[in-house]
């Protein structure tokens, strides 16, 4: 009964997502108040309801384990503990696609209740948009992947969950990516609406804005905890691997973080029109075209498990569909976009520019990687692009974009001179020289390294010098904002170049008793012994490391049997210090009763993803800083509405 | 200035048509070796039973074209390949094999319970040769020629129907 309320509940969805299009695309046309345009806001509000109704019954399956319902059998397991029967929900294909229209059948039903600032017919051609974009993911779900389908016959037990997703972190990224990516087609929808009526505007920017930021901070979190996951869960000891699938993450994240600077030119000086809208389109081109390489398996990925070709049709269809619209309809209106205000190239605007420049390029050179292999298998050459290939090409750009990150908030919107942030230029450009020269002099490294732990030091300084003179209580929380995502930029940074830098590993077999180092760490390996979990038995190996004359540290990595379903996987152990992690995972017992033992000492590694969350809680920052200064500014609107009618009451009287 | 606003689309138009393209292609499962056409790399492996020397390539520069079977104890489709193999080694072919993670009582077990086609069996602990010959999984057999070329790479069990292309594939190698 609940997966049926489910469906019927997706139907209706549907069914206004088709309304909202046809009362948006009308009210273009004609009186925007009328009939079916006036039904487009309550339609879009009523279209969450539902669809946040039909996720809650999916959960509600799952979460009794109902057996006759097809995806709750072949991803579920009555033995599974509760918080992965519900994770296991958004686990598989179906679900994860109810999720994402969730998701943003919630979003589409947030603006429709709260924005008023936009023209009504942007407005509605914007819903009209978000319409249109929902009623295909309806489609796919209702007609090609139904998550509340039943089985003839219920199952007598679920088949479980794949045992690499039985993990707590599966229960935070997967929705995390989603909220981003459905975050940017909420931007991606303004940039159509504002396309439709031609009305790019600073106010346009303002409403835009925060639906960009927190898709960005919830992508930032999301590549977060997908690096640290796959970090600790795989058992490989890295932290990014160039997968597509993490390309594929990666790329709506690059264009966000551009869509995200420049629309701040156009909020404050009225520039970059026509950018602001490419940027919004192409945001969502990338997130749409992530899901298409996750679900298609035309890459190979890590993400395999989600492979479905017929599904990678649909996709591309809706891909084609979208975003082929979408770029036409910019062909079409783009020159009809008045251009903006004009600056000088040494001004905030002109650094912001730059840097938009140097991550679109990053962007197209992380596509172009991740896409070449499709290209020359169609001339049947099979080809894998890897670091070699990502990482010296990226830091051309990246190096010149990080340089440019450090001075850029020193500069003034408009006109500005290098002469008059000398200073602060000295002092940024010295300790990048010196930490360069020392770490040259003392440290045997490569380049890229050397290079990233010098712009690392000094970016984390010059993150902090806007502030310099300025009365800290009076300065506005969005700059905080900025503030820390930069300073995030920088952490994150020294702890990728300490990490390639530094990086000790050990491969060894050992028996009970031996110890080895690795680094400056003495691990010893005490025993190896059988443990049992609720759905698991496992290697369980009890290793001790010290470094020094301090406390030994006790470490439980596993080599774990799963049963439902059958599969081995690595349950690695790490031991956090405040200078870096230790590394271990046990292997498989050789011929002669020894074990295979793996460790890594990782210095710094940790700052990698302290600096994505010290990035996103900058993110968070600038939306309080944003929404707040809005509302003061309606609250002293609205004020002075009220003290406008009293006045003529008055005068009436 | 006006033709730029036209590039995106026309790039995407180009993936959109290259994505679907590849759709329709049917997915190859097998990863084929780069090493068909090249010298076998060189390496020397360890007998791993009694009374059947190890395999190095020195084994295939003899002028005479032999079968190298990559297979283990441990693998299935290798017991059902067994009889094939068993046909080959009857007419007159040689085949050495790599014994892929195994163990020396395994092996012995296996010859035993599903007959011996090897002339030489070698022990590849780490999977080094698989490796370096490109070898994705086992069983897979390769056809090396009397120079120590590899001249065909064959992926999965060895077959009833194989067995005459293998024969055919060995002839042309003479």
């Amino acid at each position: 009964m609940i997966a049926e309320l489910g469906l019927a509940a997706l139907w209706m969805c549907a069914a206004l997502a088709v309304l909202q299009l046809i009362g948006g695309g009308l009210a273009q046309r004609g009186d925007e108040a009328s009939g079916m345009a006036a039904l487009v806001r309550p339609a879009a509000i009523v279209q969450g309801v539902l669809a946040g109704f039909a996720f809650v019954c999916l959960l509600w399956v799952f979460a009794v384990t109902d057996l006759s319902v097809k995806l709750v059998a072949t991803n579920s397991h009555s033995m599974k503990p509760m918080i992965f029967k519900l994770s296991g929900a958004w686990g598989n294909h179906e679900g994860s696609m109810l999720l994402w229209v969730t998701v943003m059948a919630l979003a589409g039903g947030l603006i429709a209740l709260v924005e008023k600032r936009l023209p009504v017919k942007t407005m509605q051609a914007t819903l009209a948009a978000q319409g249109f974009v929902a009623i295909g993911f309806y489609a796919f779900l209702l007609l090609s992947s139904n998550p509340f389908e039943r089985l003839p016959m219920p199952a007598q037990e679920g088949q479980g969950l794949n045992p690499l997703l039985q993990d707590i972190g599966l229960a935070f990224h997967p929705p995390t990516l989603y909220f981003g990516y459905v975050g940017l087609s909420v931007a991606f929808s303004f940039a159509v609406g504002a396309l439709m009526t031609r009305q790019v505007t600073p106010e346009f920017a303002r409403v835009m804005r925060p639906w960009v930021l927190g898709a960005w901070v919830f992508l930032t979190l999301g590549i977060t905890a997908g690096s640290y996951w796959a970090y600790y869960e795989l058992g490989w000891g890295g932290w990014w691997f160039w997968d597509p699938v993490e390309n594929a993450s990666l790329m709506p994240w690059l264009a966000a973080t551009a869509l995200l600077h420049s629309v701040s030119v156009l909020a404050a000086r009225d520039a970059l029109r026509t950018w602001t809208i490419m940027l919004g389109v192409i945001a969502f081109s990338m997130s749409m075209l992530g899901t298409f390489l996750v679900r298609s398996g035309l890459l190979t990925s890590v993400h395999a498990f989600a492979v479905d070709p017929e599904r990678g049709t649909f996709i591309l269809i809706l891909l084609a569909l979208y975003i082929g619209g979408a770029l036409l309809l910019f062909g079409l209106r783009a020159g009809y976009v008045r251009e903006g205000e004009r600056f000088q190239l040494t001004s905030r605007e002109g650094a912001l520019v730059f840097n938009n420049v140097m991550l679109s390029a990053i962007l197209g050179i992380v596509l172009l990687g991740t896409l070449y292999p499709l290209l020359t298998e169609a001339f049947d050459i099979r080809v894998s692009v890897g670091p070699p290939y990502f990482n010296p090409v990226g830091a051309i750009f990246a190096i010149p974009m990080l340089l440019v990150m450090a001075v850029g908030p020193l500069l003034r919107w408009r006109r500005d001179s290098i002469k008059r942030i000398g200073l602060p230029l000295a002092i940024i450009g010295s300790i990048m020289v010196t930490v360069a020269v020392l770490a040259g002099v003392l440290g045997d490294m490569a380049i890229l390294p050397l290079l990233g732990l010098a712009i690392a030091i000094g970016l984390a300084v010059a993150s902090f010098l806007p502030l310099r003179g300025r009365n800290l209580l009076r300065v506005p929380i969005a700059t905080w904002g900025m503030v820390l995502a930069h300073f995030g930029i920088a952490v994150a940074l020294f702890g990728m170049a300490s990490e390639s830098a530094f990086t000790k590993e050990r491969l060894a077999a050992v028996s009970p008793g031996d110890t080895i180092e690795v680094g400056d760490w003495q691990v010893t390996l005490q025993s190896v012994d059988p443990i049992a979990g609720p759905n698991w038995t496992a290697m369980e190996a009890r290793v001790f490391a010290q470094r020094g004359a301090g406390e030994a540290i006790e470490l439980a990595p596993q080599s774990r049997n799963f049963w439902a379903p059958q599969m081995q996987t690595t349950e690695s152990a790490l031991a956090t210090t405040w200078d870096g992690q230790l590394y271990a995972v046990i292997g498989n017992r050789a011929g002669d009763g020894r074990w295979q033992l793996r460790l890594w000492w990782k210095p710094f590694v940790t700052f990698i993803w302290y600096g994505g969350l010290l990035i996103s809680l900058g993110g968070a920052l600038a939306i309080i800083g944003r929404v707040l200064a809005d509302l003061k500014r309606r609250s002293v609107q609205s004020r002075a509405g009220v003290r406008r009618t009293e006045r003529r009451e008055k005068g009436f009287a | 200035m006006r033709w730029t606003v036209w590039a995106p689309l026309a790039l995407f138009t180009f993936f959109v048509g290259l994505a679907a393209y590849q759709l329709s292609q049917p997915k190859d499962e097998f990863i084929p070796s780069g090493m068909v056409g090249k010298p076998l790399p060189e390496f020397a492996l360890d007998p791993i039973v009694d009374g059947l020397p190890g395999v190095s390539t020195d084994d295939f520069q003899d002028g005479t074209p032999k079968l190298l079977n990559i297979w283990a104890s441990w693998c299935l489709p290798c017991i059902a390949e067994a009889p094939h193999l068993e046909r080959l080694k009857e007419a007159g072919v040689e085949i050495l094999g790599v014994a892929i993670r195994d163990q020396p009582e395994d092996v012995a077990r296996f010859l035993e319970r599903h007959g011996n086609p090897y002339a030489q069996i070698g022990s590849d602990d780490l999977s080094a040769i698989q490796f370096e010959i490109g070898s994705s999984g086992v069983p897979e057999t390769y056809v090396i020629d009397g120079a120590g070329i590899i001249r065909h790479q064959h992926i999965g069990d060895v077959r009833s129907d194989d067995v005459q292309m293998l024969l055919a594939l060995l002839e042309e190698a003479r």
